[in-house]
């Protein structure tokens, strides 16, 4: 019983086995990459597996405070931000070794050519509730 | 019965009339559903119109629930079965239903979080909803986690004693990784399993049971205002709950006096060990390293290893627990953690920083991971002078 977030990164991962950009698939690629994200986070649910998954628009900002009783300061989006989430699935599962399974099984999502993307996704444990019992 | 029992009574019945629907022939997953329908129904009704006897009321009800679900089902399929509406009573069990549920429902074939979740549905009596936002999923998931788990049991007969070993594990994990919600899952878990070690020959039964009481006795100082965690050495002790940890060494001497010791006994050895301390510097850490021998002997467990190392750098000083702690795994969750502990008592203040901020990267939630941070930032501190 562990929480894991599961990150898909638009910038920033290692390149991807079949790493050509979406917006070169065909139209139906696309469909059918789409297809396979929903059937595994429905399958997940099925599984008692499935907590939470979102997208993420690329085109963010950047917020600081500016002192009080001054507006919030916004910035970019930077071009040169390594780093970039497109988004994010948070499964439960019983074990470390079921999350790196789900994590490989959702990397293998089609894209070009119908092939495995073969993405690499960011996987992170949740810090989760101190034990009752330590000693 | 002439007042409305609260909700937490009212689900002490529920294995009961589970165990009820089950003799008369219903089966578990169909059974199960019909008495949460049936609690639903109690929860809306008995406050205007309590029941004289509120398990026969739930047994009616839920049989009639179970008899609507088995028309409906039947009409869908337009298949023919004949159920009958008024079944005898069936012979006098000679099982403990309830007992028979605590096996089936912690069935060494369900993965511990199915385990966990339909035990605290079907021997609970929680509901979906309090147990999903207990271990913080959505409703959905945590229903399919529960189908999924009945579906599972399903070809499980209702009427063999099954593993208390793995009851007893899912039970551990309730109290000691439950998260909280509306639902105080350590209470439930305490509750579940007073129920089992009463119907059980089994010390370990109620080795587990005096665990509990005796870490629950320590609940209210564990933890500040503020959420941080306070260190057992630093726990206000007068606040420790000393009915819980009398009723605890009771249970636990009883246990014991049996002469089968087990690994949740040897636990609550040291528990009590703590618990009759009147301040840290009074604890029997000699004993408390004797307990976690006998703790190592029966599981081999590295975490209990460990913790041996603890106690022995309380007992033989900091310099011996670094000797036991050398003969172990560094990738131990918590090692770091103990090593700094270690190190800082026998003077080495700069590891000690280093190694509690490497702790504090390592630790597996949020309040052991500040307190370490804490830990750093004081050493670092006085290390700047």
């Amino acid at each position: 019983m562990a929480k894991y977030l599961l990150l898909k990164h638009y910038r920033g991962a290692p390149a991807a086995v079949n790493d050509v950009p979406m917006d070169r698939w065909t139209p139906e690629e696309v469909t059918a990459h789409v297809q396979y994200m929903e059937d595994f986070a429905t399958r997940l649910e099925g599984t008692g597996e499935f907590v939470d998954g979102q997208a993420l628009a690329p085109d963010g900002m950047w917020v600081r405070s500016d002192g009080e009783g001054r507006p919030p300061v916004t910035d970019g989006p930077f071009a040169e931000t390594k780093d970039l989430i497109a988004g994010w699935m948070i499964i439960d599962v019983d074990t470390r070794e079921r999350a790196i399974e789900l994590a490989g099984e959702l990397s293998a999502a089609p894209g070009a050519g119908g092939e495995p993307i073969h993405e690499w996704l960011e996987v992170r444990p949740f810090l989760g509730a101190p034990p009752t019992i330590t000693e | 019965m002439d007042r409305v029992m609260d909700a937490a009574r009212l689900r002490t019945l529920v294995p009961a009339v589970i165990g009820t629907l089950g003799r008369r022939g219903a089966d578990f997953a169909a059974a199960e559903d019909a008495v949460q329908e049936a609690l639903v129904e109690a929860v809306r009704v008995w406050p205007d119109d309590p029941p004289r006897d509120p398990q026969g009321w739930l047994v009616t009800v839920a049989w009639r629930k179970f008899l609507d679900a088995t028309r409906a089902d039947t009409s869908r399929r337009r298949r023919e079965v004949r159920v009958e509406e008024e079944p005898a009573p069936g012979p006098a069990p000679d099982v403990d239903d309830t007992l028979q549920l605590y096996f089936l429902c912690a069935h060494p074939s369900l993965s511990p979080a199915s385990a966990v979740a339909l035990t605290l549905r079907a021997v609970g009596g929680l509901t979906t909803r309090q147990i999903a936002q207990a271990y913080l999923v959505p409703e959905a998931t945590m229903a399919q986690r529960i189908s999924r788990a009945k579906r599972t049991v399903s070809g499980v007969r209702f009427d063999r004693p099954g593993d208390l070993a793995t009851v007893l594990r899912v039970l551990y994990l309730v109290f000691n990784e439950g998260y909280s919600g509306d639902v105080d899952l350590a209470a439930e878990a305490i509750r579940l399993t007073r129920e089992l070690a009463a119907r059980v020959d089994e010390p370990e039964a109620s080795g587990l049971l005096a665990l509990m009481l005796l870490h629950s006795a320590r609940r209210p100082a564990r933890t500040r205002a503020d959420g941080t965690l306070v260190t057992l050495a630093e726990q206000d002790r007068g606040r420790w709950d000393q009915a819980l940890i009398t009723e605890g060494v009771a249970v636990l001497q009883a246990a014991l006096a049996r002469d089968r010791l087990g690994e949740y006994q040897a636990q609550a050895a040291v528990a009590a060990l703590h618990a009759d301390a009147r301040t840290a510097a009074e604890t029997d850490w000699v004993q408390i390293v004797e307990w976690y021998d006998e703790l190592v002997r029966l599981t081999g467990s590295p975490v209990a290893r460990l913790n041996r190392a603890v106690a022995v750098g309380e007992a033989d000083g900091p310099r011996a627990g670094l000797a036991a702690l050398a003969e172990l795994d560094p990738g131990l969750p918590r090692y770091d953690a103990v090593a700094a502990y270690l190190h800082e008592r026998d003077g080495d203040r700069a590891a000690a920083a280093r190694l509690y901020a490497e702790a504090a990267r390592a630790a597996a939630n949020l309040p052991e991971r500040e307190h370490l941070t804490r830990q750093a930032a004081r050493l670092n501190a006085a290390l700047r002078g």
